[in-house]
Order: structure tokens, then C-alpha cells, then sequence
């Protein structure tokens, strides 16, 4: 019973953290109609940032700000020199350029950081466990992300539902000209963003840093889990994705847990333990697809458009 | 439809000869290199012509396509595992199982358009992945060596270099030509028009979902094949061979090449792994190059080299 709870406190902290990059890609093709392959990259570089700062200034916590702070800069960035070009071109034009960004960033990361990975050590008050229940403790840091996550989600309502730039946000991405043609400055409203969900997507791989090893291509897996996300939630819909997330972080957690048992009910030991591992894999994909079959639009279509 | 000679399909068909040639030159050279280089550039050209198929006219954005690739290739290594080495069984029943999977996969994934279609491809071939990589007595993550090629009757010698490179030829050019001759004939009208206005197609009364399906399988076997003769190219096939980064190489080289073209897809492969090749012997971080390479092609040249050539559109 320990475990099990344990578990889905895991799954949680794992669908929270998907949640955040699922939020900046859903956002940007929400708003932008653009097809972000390269979402992955900026959680790569979030994880290589925090890495690196945190050793220059000893601190976890100002190296994680100021990986932030970068994160959102090269977002940025990269929406001024390639992104912007982009809009209103084919989605095969966004998946082929993307492509060609994740291509550039995996190797300027090995260009500076090198082939090795590198890793992120946690500060000793995080490196402890708290009694979530009685009788049941839970490492301190995994519950910092559950509750980091769920202030960025609070935050993220907040923002798009309750602010002027949310409204802006929200009108750009039902009618871009029209909001254009009422004096907005689009184009920075883009920028911002697309940094946003640099940002976002930053937070989740530093979070993420100190429980795996940072690495080249550790965006990619991650990546296509976030896509499965958009398109479970439907694209463009913040809170489809937050459920969606949460779905597929349980789905995924519990599956790696107890499919195991769970095959050896109706199989012979061997069976089950050769079968499990790549199954629970496929769960979630096996979810998407049924969610598309009887829901081609995803679990909460965005009525824009 | 008679074949009309201009610039893009002279380029193509001297580029076929250059093919052809090359293994005289390999002799009279000696490098060998050359020889398995063009071999791969041959499968993968032939995987790229299937693609484009359903890509280039069909407007099929699949992201998947490199599954049908593993799944050719697996259907190839797990039977030479099994001890059925001869070609006669190996390659049908790739062909078959590619398109069992194509038929599958296209059926549910035709029910969706847009960004989501080219989300549930990407996600069918990462199950492939999965699957395959969860095979423990077939390698899993490592991959299976394959003992011995496709065995066929006896002048047929697969491990023979120059005959195996031009069987890849052979088929690659069998391949072009079908295609050729689809996309021209009813069905492939049929099957760019419902690229171009698919409300529009069923409403004069073309069920354009069993048109794009029987594209999608018809690539997805084309694809399959290639994935046997990769199998046997590399005598190892391994997961990775249906990872989605192939899938999008795939892509790149429909779209560097030409979509919706003749012999773009022949030209983009050629041009994507020559320029591979090419970097990588410059500098070991050739990918800093490639990707914004790729960036630009996307932003200026949307025709590909195939657009290049000459800025009249196919079909």
C-alpha cells in the first residue's frame, strides 16, 4: 500500500512535469498554428543550463533562475530568427525546420558540453524525504515538483484567463488578423509567447535534471510523450493538456509499476516478465490512438478557429 | 501520358545512368567504400520513392514511415533467426506484414487530418518501436545479426556486392516506374485531388478515405521492401532502423528533393546522404551544418532541387 501511494505520488510528479512542456507546445500551436519540434531541444538546454550555472554559482536554486532566465532568451530568440518566418507555412514546413533545429542544438550541446552527460547534484535540504502520510515518506525533491508544477499551472490559468495579456493570448489565437488589425503588436506578442513556452519547457528539463542524467537527445523521448499529450488533450487546449498529462503520467507510472503482475494473472511468469516492459510502453500510445479513433479532435478540442 | 523531356527528368534519368555506372567506376577505382555507400543511397532512395507516394501527392504527412522500414527489415532478420533463409519466403512475407501494418495503421490514422495525422503516425511507429525493442529472444534494444542474406536460386547471390547493388537499383527503378505509372492512371488523379480539395472529391463522388488508404498501403509496402533489402544490406537490423529521427530523415529527403515529383525523392536521397557523407569528412559536428541547411531549404526553396531544375509543377 506504501508503494502503491508512493506510485502515484510518481505518476503525478511525472504527468505534472509532462504537463509543462505539453503547456508551452499546446500554447504555441494554439496560438501560432506552428508545429514545435524543437520543443524538446529547449528542455535539453533548460537541463544543460541549470547543469552549468548551478556549478559556476554553487547554487541550485539561482543556477535553476538563471537557467530559466536563458532558456526563455534562446526561446525567444529562436522565434526572431527562424520561428517568425514560419507562420502560416504548411505543418510539413514546421516539422522539416524544427527538425533541422533539433539536428543544430543536439550538437552545438555536444560542441560546448561535450558527448558526456553531465549531472545535476540536488542541495542537501532537498535531498531528504517528508512524511507525506503516516507511514509514508516521500522524497522532498519529486514533492518540490508537484508543487512547483501545480503553482505553474495556477499561474498559467491565471495568466491566460484572468490578465490583459491572457485576453491578447486568447485572441490571437482565435483570430490573429483581426487582433493585429486592432493596434496589438503581434509580433511581440508571438515572441513572448513562444519564450513562454521556452521557458515552461526549461523548467521542466532543470526540474527533471537532478533525477536523470542530462544528456544529448534526452528531449526527444520526452518530446513525442508532449505530442501525445497535445493531441490526447486536444491541440491548443491548456486544460485538455493538464489532464491529458496527468492521464499519461499516471498511465505511464502505474504501467511500469504493476503491468508486470498484472499480465502474470493470465500468463506464465516468463511471458509476462519479457512482455511487460515493452507494453507498458506502448500503453500510452495505445491511448492516444483510441482517444483519436472515437475522438479524432482529442479529449477537449479547442473551439477556436 | 506521354513523358515529356525536359531538364528534370533528363537530370534524372543521367542520374539513374550515373547509378548504373558506378560499379564499373568501383572497379577500375577500387573503392569498395563507394560501393556500400551507394548501396544504402539505392535502399533508402527506393524507401523515399514509397513516401512520396503518399507525401508528395497524396498530402499524407506521415511521420511515420520508418516503421515500415523496421518492420520489413524485422520480418527479414526474425525468419533467418528462425532458420528460413530462403528469399522465396523471407521477402513475401515482409511485403505482406508491411502491408497488414499499413492497412492497420492507415485505417485508424485516416480517420484524423492535419497535425494530428501526423502526430498518430508518429505514435503507431513508436509502438512499432516499442515492440520491437521489447522482443528479448530477437535482441530487443541491441538488435539481431543476421547469419546468412536472403538465399534465392542460384545465379541470384545477394552477398555478392555488385549483384546485390544492382538488384537495389533494379528494384528502385521498378519502383520509380510504379509510381510514375500511378500517379498518372485514375487512381492517382484521384488521389491528388483529394490532396488539393478533399470535400470537393466526395462530393463528385470519390470515396477518397478507401483512395488514401489503399496510397497509404501500397507506400507502406513499397517501404517494406526497402526495409528487407536494408536488412540484408547491413545483415543487422536493430530498433533504431524504425526510430522516428529516420522517419523525419525520410521526409527531408521527399522534401529536399521535390515533393510530388518523379524522381525527386531519387535526387533528395542521393543529395542527403552525399552531403551526410561529405560533412561528417569535414568536421565531426556536420549536424551544426546540416540543421540550418535544412532551415534554409525550408524557407527558400520550397520546390527542393527538383524545383530548381525547372519551376513548372507535376500533375
Amino acid at each position: 500500500m506504501t508503494l502503491f501511494i508512493e506510485q502515484c505520488l510518481n505518476g503525478l510528479q511525472f504527468g505534472l512535469l509532462l504537463f509543462l512542456l505539453a503547456a508551452g507546445l499546446t500554447l504555441v500551436f494554439g496560438i501560432m498554428d506552428l508545429v514545435n519540434l524543437a520543443h524538446g531541444s529547449l528542455y535539453m538546454l533548460g537541463a544543460y543550463f541549470a547543469a552549468t550555472f548551478a556549478a559556476w554559482t554553487g547554487s541550485f536554486v539561482f543556477g535553476a533562475v538563471l537557467a530559466l532566465g536563458a532558456t526563455l532568451l534562446v526561446g525567444m530568440a529562436v522565434e526572431v530568427i527562424a520561428m517568425r518566418r514560419l507562420y502560416g507555412r504548411d505543418h510539413l514546413d514546421h516539422v522539416l525546420a524544427t527538425f533541422g533545429l533539433i539536428l543544430f542544438f543536439d550538437e552545438l550541446v555536444r560542441l560546448i558540453w561535450g558527448a558526456g552527460g553531465m549531472s545535476l547534484p540536488l542541495p542537501s535540504w532537498l535531498n531528504t524525504s517528508v512524511r507525506v502520510l503516516p507511514g509514508v515518506d516521500y522524497s522532498a525533491y519529486k514533492l518540490s515538483i508537484i508543487v512547483v508544477s501545480l503553482a505553474v499551472a495556477a499561474f498559467l490559468y491565471f495568466l491566460v484567463m484572468r490578465t490583459r495579456l491572457g485576453m491578447l493570448i486568447r485572441a490571437g489565437a482565435s483570430n490573429r488578423e483581426m487582433v493585429g488589425a486592432l493596434g496589438v503588436n503581434i509580433k511581440l506578442l508571438f515572441t513572448l509567447v513562444f519564450g513562454l513556452g521556452a521557458a515552461l519547457a526549461g523548467l521542466a528539463g532543470l526540474m527533471q535534471a537532478p533525477i536523470l542524467t542530462v544528456q544529448i537527445g534526452m528531449g526527444e523521448n520526452i518530446l513525442i510523450l508532449a505530442f501525445v499529450i497535445t493531441v490526447i488533450g486536444g491541440i491548443g487546449s491548456i486544460r485538455g493538456a493538464f489532464v491529458a498529462a496527468i492521464l499519461v503520467g499516471f498511465i505511464d507510472t502505474l504501467g511500469r509499476a504493476y503491468f508486470t503482475d498484472l499480465l502474470r494473472l493470465t500468463f506464465t511468469k516468463e511471458t509476462a516478465a519479457t512482455a511487460a516492459p515493452a507494453l507498458s510502453s506502448m500503453l500510452i500510445y495505445l491511448l492516444m490512438a483510441i482517444v483519436l479513433v472515437i475522438r479524432p479532435e482529442g479529449l477537449f478540442p479547442a473551439s477556436s478557429k | 501520358m506521354i513523358p515529356t523531356f525536359n531538364l528534370r527528368t533528363t537530370v534524372g534519368l543521367l542520374l539513374l545512368l550515373a547509378l548504373v555506372l558506378l560499379p564499373v567506376y568501383v572497379e577500375l577505382t577500387g573503392s569498395r567504400f563507394l560501393l556500400t555507400l551507394f548501396t544504402r543511397i539505392v535502399i533508402l532512395a527506393l524507401a523515399a520513392v514509397s513516401l512520396n507516394l503518399i507525401l508528395g501527392y497524396g498530402g499524407m504527412m506521415s511521420f511515420g514511415h520508418a516503421a515500415y522500414l523496421g518492420i520489413g527489415g524485422y520480418a527479414v532478420g526474425m525468419l533467418a533467426f528462425e532458420g528460413i533463409t530462403t528469399g522465396f519466403v523471407q521477402w513475401p512475407v515482409a511485403l505482406l506484414v508491411s502491408a497488414f501494418f499499413a492497412l492497420v495503421i492507415g485505417a485508424l490514422s485516416l480517420r484524423t487530418r492535419g497535425v494530428y495525422f501526423i502526430m498518430i503516425t508518429l505514435a503507431f511507429a513508436q509502438m512499432a518501436y516499442y515492440i520491437v525493442a521489447g522482443l528479448a529472444r530477437y535482441g530487443g534494444d541491441d538488435g539481431l545479426t543476421i547469419e546468412k542474406r536472403s538465399q534465392f536460386i542460384a545465379p541470384i547471390n545477394l552477398s555478392n556486392k555488385v549483384q546485390f547493388y544492382y538488384i537495389c537499383l533494379g528494384l528502385l527503378c521498378g519502383a520509380i516506374y510504379l509510381v510514375w505509372r500511378l500517379v498518372n492512371s485514375r487512381f492517382g488523379m484521384a488521389l491528388q485531388g483529394a490532396r488539393s480539395n478533399d470535400t470537393r472529391m466526395r462530393a463528385i463522388g470519390f470515396p477518397t478515405y478507401r483512395y488514401k488508404l489503399t496510397g497509404f498501403v501500397i507506400a507502406g509496402t513499397l517501404c517494406g521492401l526497402a526495409g528487407a533489402l536494408l536488412a540484408n544490406h547491413t545483415d543487422f537490423v536493430s530498433p533504431a532502423m524504425m526510430y522516428w529521427t529516420r522517419s523525419g530523415d525520410l521526409i527531408i529527403m521527399v522534401v529536399l528533393g521535390g515533393m510530388g515529383s518523379t524522381f525527386g525523392p531519387l535526387f533528395g536521397a542521393v543529395a542527403l546522404l552525399v552531403l551526410e557523407e561529405v560533412l561528417s569528412g569535414i568536421t565531426e559536428y556536420w549536424q551544426i551544418i546540416l540543421g540550418p541547411l535544412l532551415l534554409l531549404v525550408v524557407l527558400f526553396a520550397r520546390g527542393g532541387i527538383d524545383g530548381l531544375l525547372g519551376k513548372a509543377r507535376h500533375g
